[in-house]
């Protein structure tokens, strides 16, 4: 009855518009039983092993059942059978303890292989370095200019029932990371927070995410594709919204993106120059709120007090523009779910999102705040 | 005078009597049990389909959190505390239990430390929110006010279960009739003997680190905190140096009751019961040295990961002796197949499909895939409901005609089986599948390729969780009357229980009994 459905379920998948962000991914499989096969070398191996030991178990339990239900069959006092009275024998127990043991010997080779594969971090062609934060993670390709946070994309509205979910849902992201095919990369894992961990199936890399700690961790994509993955360890409240989205893709245009990166970033601090009329930073600063702040302080600016604090007629959204640039700039002391966004946002952003939480949500302060104000403030600290 | 209970409430509240004391535990346990079901049931009804529906993420946070905890702490551990007050003095002849004032204070701080825990839902900032396991920092720097509520409770559980295992060594080693040896002993005698050691060793490991993590959150220490110097690794270490033992002393007991059942229904003695006894001691010492394998993402070193991935297979041995025998007690025995051996034989075969599950889990580099999703909820589901709950379950059926003197109804005791039995496979089972297809688990909304499964399993929870009302029901109607139980209630059962009246009277061998 499942393939039925599952055939069912395959008719209707291509009857649907195929998805509008990449030709190459194949969708997800409804009613899916088993883990996927990976993209790389020690993903498979890992998808051998775990199907070498569950058909250990099976036949293990196969034959252990049959015995039992051989038993409840024939065994019974209502079919007239007598019992018999043997409750020992040392030769049967030796038996079942030592035949155990040269199975899971047996299973323990390939295991160790693995692991000894798991843990060559060494000769890596690229390294990049992973931050968890609450709730999204953040992307350094060491040794080239290009640092980036990927955030959850999928709409709020999808979420909360008011939107078809999309394709994708709760698996997609404003910025994958980006990972040139066939070069060993080596994952430095991290956080700024909690502990959180870096899962992606198709790559059968997981790892902590631990502050203080580096992890690392490697891989190899053989075929260019989407993988997607999410946090796998309890990090807070949207733990189940930091989704992980690698796009593998050939050398050459992963050259030809990280050029475009390193681009972008230098317009990015041309930016800081610039002098902004309040209508751009309302329009920005709303982005960067939707971005960046909507998680804990929600979209009406209500907050969830007391751990997340209204912005909604704040005494720091409506007080001294210094404390509102101190706290969105270097966190809150007392409260460390409010993260220092100084090295995480852009001059321009913050600027921007500053000015939109003062003229926003009812705070009608009507002052602005430039770039350059922002550059100020942190170079006064320093 | 000196023979009877008291009259009115002072019956329960002074009682030294270990019946008594047995009673109010089981009630409670049944009562935290609904509790913690009712927590699941918001859990699954959220999860019954993608997109948020019924509860915001922080509160389904705080649902997985008291849910874990009340069924661990509040459910299970007093159940297994209760069975064992009632029945090891009636087993080994004993007439109390060896500490009866510390009995009556062991159980009745229970219910100030869950008030405690359960009153942190009304507190600002809500509940604790961070998993059973409170993993640091996310349960210090980043907690909700009431951990500390939350601490001072857990601090209470603790002090009332090494009471209770003080109080259950003592009882053993010093109050059996005259020529019952350790080696005559029940194995429900020996796997509780055992359990209470597990209990003595890590509870106050549990104790040590909620105390760090109070040190920490109002002291200013950084035990656990890496910008003070401290290391969150740690806390996981210290955790599951307690957590891994907590699960066996959630299994042991269970391992006792099972193993009374099917020679009582298979008419025939338990297979192999000192290779029994000696597989409970090495699973117990086993359970000491492999407690990292919870832990095999945070970044050990590889010769760590290689031992603790060792150390885990091993158990399987022992394990497997278990199931073994069990089922070589069955083989060529004369069955019949009342309540308390259905819910036996379905734990044997339901706690061993949660072993083949563990056994994978243990494979370190296949865990890297398996590792907080729900793969791993369904390991450990399977082995604590068809285990500790089945045979707590089946041990009330089993010990309800000697504690009550009526038979309960036998054809309710089925309904109840075959729908808890259902319920439980079609909620737990799919989770196998979502897991390997990759839901991390303690998420409040999914991805749209896990939704068939989900709301396959939203279903089978809530069948499960109204089945327990049959039980209720069921437990209710046998205290009020029914069919008149013989003492020996079964044929031929095995055990000093069986040679006293049903009901069993208020004081039982007050002069102890010869023992063959």
């Amino acid at each position: 009855m499942l393939r039925g459905f599952n055939r069912l379920f395959a008719l209707v998948a291509t009857a649907l518009p195929a998805g509008s962000i990449v030709a190459e991914e194949k969708a997800p499989e409804r009613w899916g039983v088993n883990m996927p096969r990976g993209v790389t070398e020690v993903a498979q191996t890992t998808y051998d092993l775990h199907m070498l030991i569950f058909w250990i178990c099976v036949a293990i339990g196969v034959l252990v059942f049959s015995v039992m239900f051989y038993s409840m069959w024939r065994h019974r006092k209502s079919k007239g059978y007598k019992a018999a009275q043997f409750h020992e024998s040392t030769a049967v127990e030796l038996v079942w303890t030592i035949i155990p043991t040269v199975i899971l010997i047996l299973m323990a080779i390939p295991a160790t292989k693995t692991l000894y594969d798991i843990y060559d971090t060494e000769e890596a062609e690229l390294d990049i370095m992973i931050t968890g934060y609450q709730w999204k993670w953040k992307y350094d390709y060491l040794g080239a200019d290009v640092s980036f946070f990927s955030n959850l994309s999928t709409p709020r509205a999808q979420i909360d029932n008011q939107l078809p979910k999309g394709e994708s849902y709760l698996l997609e992201v404003d910025e994958p990371v980006v990972l040139p095919v066939g070069k060993k990369v080596r994952f430095l894992i991290t956080a700024n927070d909690v502990i959180h961990a870096w899962w992606v199936p198709d790559l059968a890399v997981k790892k902590d995410a631990i502050p203080g700690f580096i992890n690392e961790a490697w891989t190899r994509i053989d075929e260019p594709g989407i993988y997607r993955g999410q946090c796998a360890e309890l990090c807070g409240k949207d733990h189940g919204f930091m989704p992980i989205v690698v796009k593998a893709v050939p050398q050459a245009e992963y050259d030809q993106w990280l050029e475009q990166r390193a681009a972008e970033a230098a317009k990015m601090r041309e930016l800081t120059e610039k002098t902004f009329t309040f209508d751009e930073l309302i329009a920005r600063g709303k982005e960067v709120y939707d971005r960046n702040c909507v998680a804990c302080h929600q979209a009406n600016g209500q907050g969830v007090p007391p751990t997340f604090p209204a912005i909604a007629g704040s005494a720091i959204a409506t007080g001294p523009l210094a404390e509102h640039l101190s706290i969105v700039v270097d966190g809150s002391e007392k409260n460390p779910a409010m993260q220092a966004f100084g090295p995480q946002l852009s001059e321009a952003d913050i600027a921007a999102v500053i000015t939109y939480q003062r003229n926003a949500f009812g705070n009608d302060m009507g002052d602005t705040v430039q770039p350059i104000d922002i550059l100020n403030f942190k170079n006064n600290q320093q | 005078m000196a023979h009877g209970p008291q009259p009115g409430l002072s019956r329960w509240l002074y009682t030294t009597n270990h019946k008594d004391i047995g009673t109010m535990y089981l009630w409670f346990s049944f009562a935290m049990f609904l509790l913690g079901g009712c927590m699941a049931l918001v859990i699954r009804a959220e999860l019954f389909e993608p997109g948020l529906q019924i509860v915001q993420p922080e509160f389904f946070n705080q649902m997985t959190t008291m849910h874990g905890l009340i069924m661990v702490f509040g459910a299970v551990m007093p159940a297994f505390v209760g069975l064992a007050n009632w029945m090891i003095p009636m087993m080994i002849g004993a007439p109390d239990m060896a500490l009866p004032r510390m009995n009556n204070w062991s159980f009745w701080i229970l219910p100030f430390a869950f008030a405690m825990l359960v009153s942190t839902l009304f507190m600002d900032g809500g509940a604790p929110n961070f998993g059973w396991t409170f993993y640091a920092p996310l349960s210090t720097e980043y907690a909700p006010p009431s951990v500390t509520f939350f601490i001072f409770a857990i601090h209470i559980m603790g002090a009332s279960s090494i009471m209770g295992a003080i109080n259950i060594i003592a009882t053993i080693l010093n109050m059996r009739a005259p020529g019952m040896t350790l080696m005559k002993m029940p194995l429900f005698v020996w796997t509780w003997l055992i359990t209470a050691y597990l209990l003595i060793a890590v509870m106050p490991v549990l104790a040590g680190v909620v105390t760090m993590m109070l040190m920490d959150i109002h002291f200013g220490t950084s035990f656990f905190s890496a910008a003070g110097g401290g290391d969150p690794v740690l806390f996981q270490h210290v955790f599951w140096f307690f957590g891994h033992p907590e699960v066996y002393i959630m299994i042991l007991p269970a391992f006792g009751i099972v193993s009374a059942i099917i020679p009582t229904f298979a008419r025939k003695p338990l297979f192999g019961y000192s290779s029994m006894v000696y597989a409970t001691a090495s699973i117990a010492f086993l359970s000491f040295i492999v407690w990292a394998h919870h832990m095999f993402t945070v970044g050990m070193p590889i010769a760590g990961e290689l031992f603790f991935m060792y150390a885990t297979m091993l158990i399987a041995v022992p394990t497997g002796v278990k199931v073994f025998n069990w089922v070589t007690t069955m083989f060529r025995g004369s069955m019949t197949f009342e309540t308390p051996m259905l819910f036996a034989v379905a734990f044997v075969i339901l706690f061993t499909i949660g072993g083949f599950s563990g056994l994978m889990l243990s494979i370190a580099p296949a865990d890297f895939q398996y590792h907080d999703t729900y793969f791993v909820v369904a390991h450990f589901h399977y082995v604590l409901v068809p285990g500790a709950i089945f045979s707590i379950t089946a041990a009330v059926y089993y010990w309800l005609p000697k504690w009550t003197g009526n038979m309960y109804n036998e054809t309710m005791g089925k309904v109840h089986f075959w729908l808890s039995f259902i319920g439980l496979n079609v909620t737990f089972f799919p989770m196998h599948f979502v897991g390997l297809a990759g839901m991390p688990r303690r998420i409040p909304d999914y991805a749209l390729q896990f939704a068939d499964f989900n709301q396959i399993a939203s279903v089978g929870a809530f069948l499960f969780g109204a089945s327990q009302l049959v039980f209720l029901f069921n437990v209710i109607r046998t205290i009020q009357g029914g069919k008149k139980a013989t003492d020996e209630v079964w044929e031929n059962p095995e055990g000093l229980e069986w040679t006293v009246a049903s009901p069993a009277p208020y004081h039982t061998f007050s002069t102890p009994p010869a023992v063959r």
